[in-house]
């Protein structure tokens, strides 16, 4: 009776210990389809005009993505040039000043913000900035994707920084550095690794957001013309060349998915490289 | 001199404090737009509808009247498939991940993992569109319907897009979230807990589930309303898969519409300012809902994390 029970816990146990190897299995399974099918698809549309001529009109054979290539480079641009300043400023804040309520209310906001879907970020920023340019541009479009990069920086810098060991900054200031000298010459260098780390993994995430573009930089079959005109990238075309029942298109934007996951995971594979680097540099 | 160079001195750090104080009022003051716009351009839905906006069921842009409840019963569905399907694959995986696995297998396979949630929302789209709904439509629905079609949940015609098809991406898309999370939650179990269990002759599956699992309950419940909440938010893939059509149906196979898929969908072709504010009170709702449950989902994460190692909760 007894060895027969044990018997059936020990199948339990076997079985469990399978279905858990099962569920992993299973998880990977559409990563591998995903990128399989989009190198395999994606390589099969990527030539020499893709990276160098506009898209064509339907029916036309050929055309490239090249004014959406370099779209979302500016686009990503513009939101760097604002969100990892204001990030890393306010990371500092919270990490060297950050006490009382101010502090609980930014760390708080800061938390909720990365919980706001980005298509309300869209919205917002349609009903402030493009409803008081009166058009789409690129301004409103490098906001949008500023406002979802800056808690992700403000987080990062705000943890790496507290990661530094007080007797640091008790050096620093010891040796009559004034308090922001100490921040920045010795903390915020010494916390320079993992906030690089940080800040890539930001601009990966929002290299690739879609929902935040659709009614604030729109998009564009031409050269961009200037930040306060509609410009092109590459999520926004690959989501209206998917939705259209057209071949040819399909192809391109199967060929727009492969460059832009390149670009992603070559960012996000980058940031865990040169955080790596940096940090090991500084111990030594 | 002196006296001169020690204002320097003071002044240097005052202006520095004052940067990095307005940079984190900054995110403060963008919160408060982002509200700001929701409330203001919604104004008009609410004051036409009232509160029954939220619960009208029908959404007709062309003969201007506007109700939210398909829209949020897509949400809500979608979200729900999704997080069915997900939270026993991640808890897998977690469990797998910190009790199971070989320890040089460990870094390998949570990088893969993490490595789903890298991959952007319009790649999802683009291949739940050309590969995940074909199979959906010739493998997964036929089956279903046969195996299931007593239910009122898989009847109809099997059109690939809908529902179904919503669920499935989005629980591909917030497993990487819950069980990154889970995982967390887990190795923050005691070991000692997990070796008296094991030296009073529990099996490994025992442990795991008397002694690893309870520990961790309302971190895990923490992990699966963060991933309810991305899930709930998720425009583009959703987008792309579910069909858009706002239509409440008790089958899974029907087409339906979310939140987040309708603006994406209308919003840079409303007809008219009430078609606009719908679409604004609309996201005014998802942004509460998402809200509410973020905050749930950080005071469960956080209670569990402040548990002292080697302490006992009942």
């Amino acid at each position: 009776m007894r060895i027969r029970r044990n018997q059936r816990r020990r199948i339990v146990d076997r079985i469990m210990g399978v279905l858990s190897v099962l569920a992993t299995v299973v998880a990977l399974i559409p990563l591998a389809s995903i990128l399989i099918y989009v190198s395999a698809k994606g390589l099969s549309a990527i030539n020499w005009d893709f990276f160098t001529k506009l898209p064509k009109p339907v029916g036309e054979p050929g055309g490239g993505m090249a004014n959406a290539i370099v779209g979302t480079m500016i686009l990503v641009g513009l939101a760097s040039a604002m969100g990892i300043p204001l990030g890393i400023l306010a990371g500092i804040y919270l990490a060297e000043f950050g006490r009382g309520r101010l502090a609980w209310t930014v760390r708080f906001i800061c938390d909720v913000m990365t919980g706001i879907p980005s298509i309300i970020v869209g919205i917002a920023v349609y009903g402030t900035i493009v409803v008081a340019m009166k058009r789409y541009s690129a301004i409103a479009g490098g906001v949008a994707l500023a406002i979802i990069m800056l808690p992700l920086v403000t987080r990062t810098t705000e943890e790496m920084l507290k990661l530094v060991p007080n007797s640091l900054r008790e050096a620093s200031l010891a040796l009559g550095a004034p308090q922001w000298r100490t921040v920045v010459s010795v903390v915020l260098r010494s916390a320079a690794g993992g906030i690089i780390t940080g800040v890539m993994l930001a601009v990966a995430r929002i290299a690739g957001e879609t929902a935040p573009l659709l009614f604030t930089a729109l998009s564009s079959r031409y050269w961009h013309t200037g930040l306060d005109q509609r410009i092109a990238s590459l999520p926004v075309y690959i989501y209206t060349y998917a939705t259209t029942p057209y071949e040819d298109l399909h192809r391109l934007a199967w060929g727009a998915a492969l460059v832009l996951l390149a670009l992603v995971l070559v960012t996000s594979m980058a940031a865990r490289v040169a955080g790596r680097r940096a940090s090991g540099g500084n111990r030594g | 001199m002196r006296k001169k160079s020690y204002k320097a001195w003071l002044e240097g750090d005052i202006a520095f404090r004052g940067f990095t104080y307005l940079a984190a009022l900054s995110l403060v003051g963008v919160v408060l737009a982002i509200l700001w716009v929701l409330v203001e351009k919604s104004q008009l839905t609410f004051t036409k509808f009232g509160p029954g906006f939220a619960l009208g069921s029908r959404w007709d842009p062309v003969h201007g009247v506007f109700g939210a409840l398909p829209l949020v019963y897509g949400t809500v569905v979608s979200s729900l498939i999704a997080l069915a399907i997900a939270l026993p694959l991640s808890l897998g995986i977690a469990i797998y991940l910190t009790q199971l696995a070989p320890h040089w297998l460990r870094g390998p396979v949570s990088f893969l993992v993490e490595l789903l949630a890298a991959i952007p929302s319009v790649v999802y789209g683009l291949w739940g569109v050309f590969v995940l709904v074909p199979w959906v439509r010739s493998s997964v629905e036929p089956v279903l319907g046969s195996a299931l079609g007593f239910l009122p949940l898989f009847r109809g015609a099997p059109y690939g897009f809908g529902m179904l098809a919503a669920g499935i991406i989005l629980a591909i898309m917030i497993t990487p979230t819950i069980s990154a999370v889970s995982r967390e939650v887990l190795l923050a179990v005691p070991r000692s807990q997990q070796e008296a269990m094991l030296a009073l002759g529990a099996t490994r599956w025992e442990t795991i589930r008397m002694v690893v699992l309870p520990y961790g309950r309302s971190g895990i419940l923490g992990a699966a309303i963060l991933g309810l909440g991305r899930a709930l938010g998720e425009t583009m893939a959703v987008t792309m898969v579910i069909g858009n059509r706002p239509q409440i149906s008790p089958s899974l196979f029907e087409l339906a519409q979310t939140i987040a898929s309708i603006i994406a969908n209308e919003f840079s072709e409303a007809f008219n300012d009430l078609h606009l504010s719908a679409l604004v009170a609309a996201g005014f709702i998802l942004f509460v809902i998402t809200l509410l449950l973020h905050v749930m989902a950080r005071l469960l994460v956080w209670r569990v994390a402040r548990v002292p190692q080697g302490v006992t909760r009942e």
